[in-house]
């Protein structure tokens, strides 16, 4: 028997349970990014069949850490950078929950990128959304690791100097085996793509747009997007690396031209989760370690016997 | 300083393997009914430069590493860099010889492998004479070519071990039996042959003068042999705690490696990780889903910990950590003990913290205080973190085997299940009151855990309302404060009041003079206590391990009882000192410190020392490398 019975539980899901009661209203500004995220997510949740009590959404700190005080799952609300250890560790601690990260581009490819890389790299099966408005928008748009070169802001007076990082081709050389664009203006598209992040059996990145109208107001409101899946201009095959590379590499620089490229990028299926390859070398449970401190009938181990090897 | 005692000094280079060796020797007296202490002495190096671990041994309780010592081996250091006089470091390939003889008591033991110490280096620093000085009975032997003979000469410390055996007249049974248990069939033949042929030359070839014989003793029960890391890993263990996340750093590297290679059997999780930001955020995520879980480092690891930390503390996550010092500031001198974290550990984050701070001061206590340190974490569900030296983490002594015959305790504390979140608070919309301050109970409110039905919550370290929204109404932000502040007043009154203390007394109870101390300085301290009551003194010693809350009554009452006090701790800047002037608001006339940060450890003849310069108030400060630290108004 299980302690945790809102895993798995099989019935229908209404897109309402994922909003909380009266309160919080989102505190966002009107017209931001940040509303599409919510609402892709809340259309896809029911979609995959998960009720809100089995998801547990980790959040970072920046407007878009607040997602999770608007998506009633189980939440935490960590602190800026650590979304990703955070998550892991309760993935690890519970395989059974389906964990989601989410944070700002500040949040995940500065101050936390050292995570973002290693948990890409180590592949732990959870999803992770990067709220990419090119700008640190709680702290009142001071520039960022995406913010376009020479963009202005008042920490940059003059214009950046430094180019900015790029997401998608990191996320790819760190290990990701999923890795998405999409844009909050795409609901659509971004719904699919979540959906597809969750049953990913391994380390799903989604760099998702969201325009900041607040501060970023001579970035694009990323449209008109194109969804390089559904164009004729692009052909590649999201499973081969390189031909992802490129794609990536493209996308990645005409975002600073206007040109808004969105869709799937790289998708590898059979490369085994973290979790599995733990499970593999035998460093982790068969048995979702956090039901064992449920169980009267457990057995723990003492080091009383361990001492043979000190006497 | 007697010598119904072994204090036995194996020396060589950081490569030599004379940790193993001391390992199985340590064992091997213990097994012959003599209690152990061990003490290492390494640089920040693998390979090469000078490093010892000293044994000391009697038929009655050894709580430190004594005073100076009475054997020596001295392998030599076969991975000197440099054999020459004129190298920048000096010959090194003598240092393991040369550099120990300060500390050697007259009439000692010294033994050296000559098969890598020339005879011209030994006459250049006179040992000749100086071993007439002092009465040293001195043994040059050829441990190098003895163990090609027989096998390799990796395998000359066992012939160190077989010439030490004969000199001091030890049955070589406890020996062959811990050979046989550690090594492989291919490699054993050959070293019991080494062992044999240098026990059997000694005994041939020399004349025995000297008058160092082992100690005979015999234990009541079957004892077992563990460091300070080991006490803290176990006590993880019987606390249940399944789950670790790290980054390698000396000293704390012992407690991490030794739960990584024990969990697996365990069904526990151990994760090395990018850095100790994300170790502490692991265990913190581990925690919140349901798991007894623990991170540490030392000095600049914690650092990093600071702000995972006070996540912990603010959305209320259990998290045991633990901090292990060495010698700061900055990397400071990494295989060297040094208790100046005090401080750093008890504020380190932002905002009003509320940790508890333990500080065990022995095997003992590092278990039973790191099992305490899981009870408390999970029922009140605040940090608790655990600070010890890289001293006590390394020094290995022997233990009842019967004080580890314990029932383990994975409770989780103030944790809901599902049926006991169905009668819980929820709000309107159904949402778990999981920062209930109305219902709150010493100031805890329950938890649930992710993944059970009916305990949906948001866990945030910005200010929450009982369901955890943001929120800073100020009527909810001083309700929620007072709710978190009340519990470390229960912690301290259940410390107080339902527990055992943590505090260790020595001495007679109505001694005039005290002194106070903590963490691995008690073993020293304990021992110039004896010794000073022996000489006719009055003196007694508190041991204190509660920092926070702190051990406020105990020792108030101590220092009450006592006309005045001397605070021995290994740092600068008194920090204990600090903190009881801090937390009882007076006294500052009436301690004075005994500070040492050398990098060495007390010995206890340098305590005694500083109590008398310290008694005759005198206006000098003791010989050995300490400080005085006058108390305020002197
Ligand atoms: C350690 C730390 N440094 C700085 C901050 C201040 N801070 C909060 S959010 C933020 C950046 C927000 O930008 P981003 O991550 O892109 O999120 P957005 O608000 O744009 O969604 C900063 C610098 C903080 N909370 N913690
Ligand atoms: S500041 Fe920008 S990112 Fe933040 S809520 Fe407003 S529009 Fe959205
Ligand atoms: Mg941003």
């Amino acid at each position: 028997m299980s302690a945790f019975n809102a895993i798995g539980e099989e019935r229908e899901i209404d897109r309402d349970e994922y909003t909380p009661g009266v309160e919080p209203q989102p505190t966002w500004c009107p017209g931001c990014g940040d509303f599409g995220v919510l609402k892709s997510l809340k259309q896809a949740l029911p979609e995959v069949g998960k009720t809100p009590e089995e998801v547990l959404t980790v959040t970072g700190i920046g407007c878009s850490g607040k997602l999770n005080s608007y998506l009633d799952t189980y939440g935490f609300h960590t602190i800026h950078g650590r979304s990703l250890p955070v998550a892991r560790a309760a993935k690890l601690a519970n395989p059974e929950l389906e964990v989601i990260a989410a944070g700002g581009d500040g949040d995940g490819y500065g101050i936390g990128c050292n995570h973002f890389i290693h948990s890409a790299r180590e592949n732990h099966d959870m999803t992770y959304i990067v709220f990419n408005n090119e700008i640190f928008g709680l702290t009142k748009g001071q520039t960022s690791p995406t913010s376009p070169k020479g963009h202005k802001s008042k920490t940059q007076p003059s214009g950046s100097a430094k180019t900015p990082l790029r997401p998608l081709s990191l996320s790819l050389n760190a290990g990701a085996s999923y890795v998405a664009r999409t844009a909050a203006v795409n609901p659509n598209q971004a719904k699919e793509i979540i959906k597809e992040a969750i049953e990913h059996d391994g380390f799903a990145h989604i760099d998702f747009l969201t325009q900041c109208p607040t501060w970023n107001k001579d970035a694009r409101q990323y449209v008109p997007y194109i969804d390089v899946q559904d164009s004729d201009d692009y052909d590649f095959d999201v499973s081969d690396r390189a031909e992802a590379a490129e794609m990536m590499r493209e996308t990645e620089d005409v975002l600073n031209e206007g040109t808004v490229l969105t869709g799937r990028y790289y998708v590898e299926e059979d490369r085994p989760s973290y979790g599995q390859e733990k499970k593999a070398v035998g460093e982790l449970p068969d048995q979702p370690l956090a039901e064992r401190y449920f169980d009267d009938d457990a057995e723990w181990e003492r080091s009383y016997d361990l001492l043979e090897r000190h006497t | 300083m007697s010598d119904d005692e072994l204090i036995w000094r194996i020396a060589g280079g950081s490569g030599d393997g004379i940790d193993s060796t001391s390992q199985n020797f340590a064992k091997a007296l213990m097994r012959s009914g003599l209690d152990v202490f061990t003490h290492r002495h390494y640089p920040s190096r693998i390979r090469g430069g000078h490093t010892y671990v000293e044994i000391r041994a009697a038929d009655r309780e050894v709580q430190s590493r004594g005073d100076g010592y009475n054997f020596l081996l001295s392998l030599g250091d076969s991975f000197a860099r440099n054999p020459q006089e004129e190298a920048y470091y000096g010959n090194e390939e003598i240092k393991p010889l040369s550099e120990n003889l300060d500390e050697l008591r007259e009439g000692g033991i010294i033994v050296y492998d000559e098969g890598l110490i020339s005879d011209e280096d030994v006459e250049a620093i006179n040992l000749e004479e100086r071993a007439e000085e002092n009465d040293w009975h001195v043994f040059p032997m050829d441990l190098r070519g003895l163990a090609k003979e027989h096998g390799r000469e990796v395998m000359r410390n066992t012939a160190g071990v077989g010439v030490t055996a004969a000199l001091l007249d030890m049955d070589l049974e406890h020996i062959e039996d811990l050979m046989e248990d550690a090594m492989g069939d291919d490699i054993l033949e050959s070293n019991l042959e080494i062992l044999h042929e240098a026990y059997d030359t000694v005994n041939e070839e020399y004349d025995f003068e000297h008058e160092l014989r082992a100690p005979t003793g015999e234990h009541d029960s079957e004892q077992a042999l563990l460091s300070g890391s080991n006490a803290i890993a176990y006590g993880a263990i019987d606390a249940g705690c399944r789950f670790i996340a790290g980054y390698p750093m000396t000293p704390w590297t012992d407690v991490f490696t030794i739960l990584s290679q024990n969990f697996p059997d365990m069904g526990g999780v151990s994760e090395q990780v990018e850095d100790e930001i994300a170790a502490a955020a692991l265990a913190v995520g581990a925690s919140h889903a349901g798991v007894k879980a623990m991170s540490g480092s030392s000095g600049g690891g914690f650092a990093l910990m600071s702000e995972p930390l006070g996540l912990a503390e603010m959305t209320e996550t259990p998290l045991v950590l633990v901090e292990s010092m060495r010698a700061g500031p900055s990397t400071g001198m990494p295989t060297k003990p040094e208790q100046a974290d005090l401080e750093f550990v008890l504020y380190t984050s932002q905002g009003d913290s509320q940790r508890v701070v333990f500080a065990p001061g022995t095997i003992e206590e590092a278990y039973e205080q790191t099992r305490l340190a899981f009870e408390i974490a999970w029922d009140y569900q605040i940090p608790t973190i655990l600070i010890y030296d890289q001293k006590l983490g390394g020094e290995n002594t022997n233990v009842d085997v019967d004080f580890f015959d314990r029932e383990p305790a994975p409770d989780l504390g103030s944790t809901l299940t599902e049926e006991e979140l169905r009668e819980a608070a929820h709000d309107n919309s159904g949402k778990f009151k999981r920062f209930d301050y109305e219902n709150a109970e010493d100031g805890v409110a329950p938890r649930s855990i992710p993944g059970q039905k009916g305990g949906r919550y948001l866990a945030t370290g910005n200010e929450h309302s009982p369901v955890g929204h943001i929120s800073e109404d100020p009527d909810n932000r001083v309700a929620q404060m007072e709710r978190r502040l009340e519990k470390l007043e229960k912690i301290r009154e259940e410390l107080d009041e339902e527990r055992e203390s943590n505090q260790t007394y020595y001495g007679p109870e109505d001694a005039e003079y005290g002194i106070v101390t903590w963490g691995s300085s008690q073993g020293a301290v304990s021992e110039a206590i004896d010794r000073l009551n022996e000489q006719g003194h009055s003196v007694k010693g508190i041991g204190v391990s509660d920092m926070m809350p702190f051990a406020e009554q105990e020792v108030r009452a101590f220092l009450e009882s006592v006309d005045e006090a001397m605070v021995v701790e290994m740092n600068a800047t008194a920090q204990l000192r600090g903190l009881i002037q801090k937390e009882l608001g007076q006294y500052g006339e009436k301690m004075t410190s005994l500070l040492k940060f050398n990098g060495n450890p007390f010995e206890p003849a340098e305590i005694v020392e500083g109590y008398e310069v310290n008694l005759a108030d005198e206006d000098r400060q003791p010989d050995a490398q300490v400080r005085i630290e006058p108390a305020a108004g002197d």
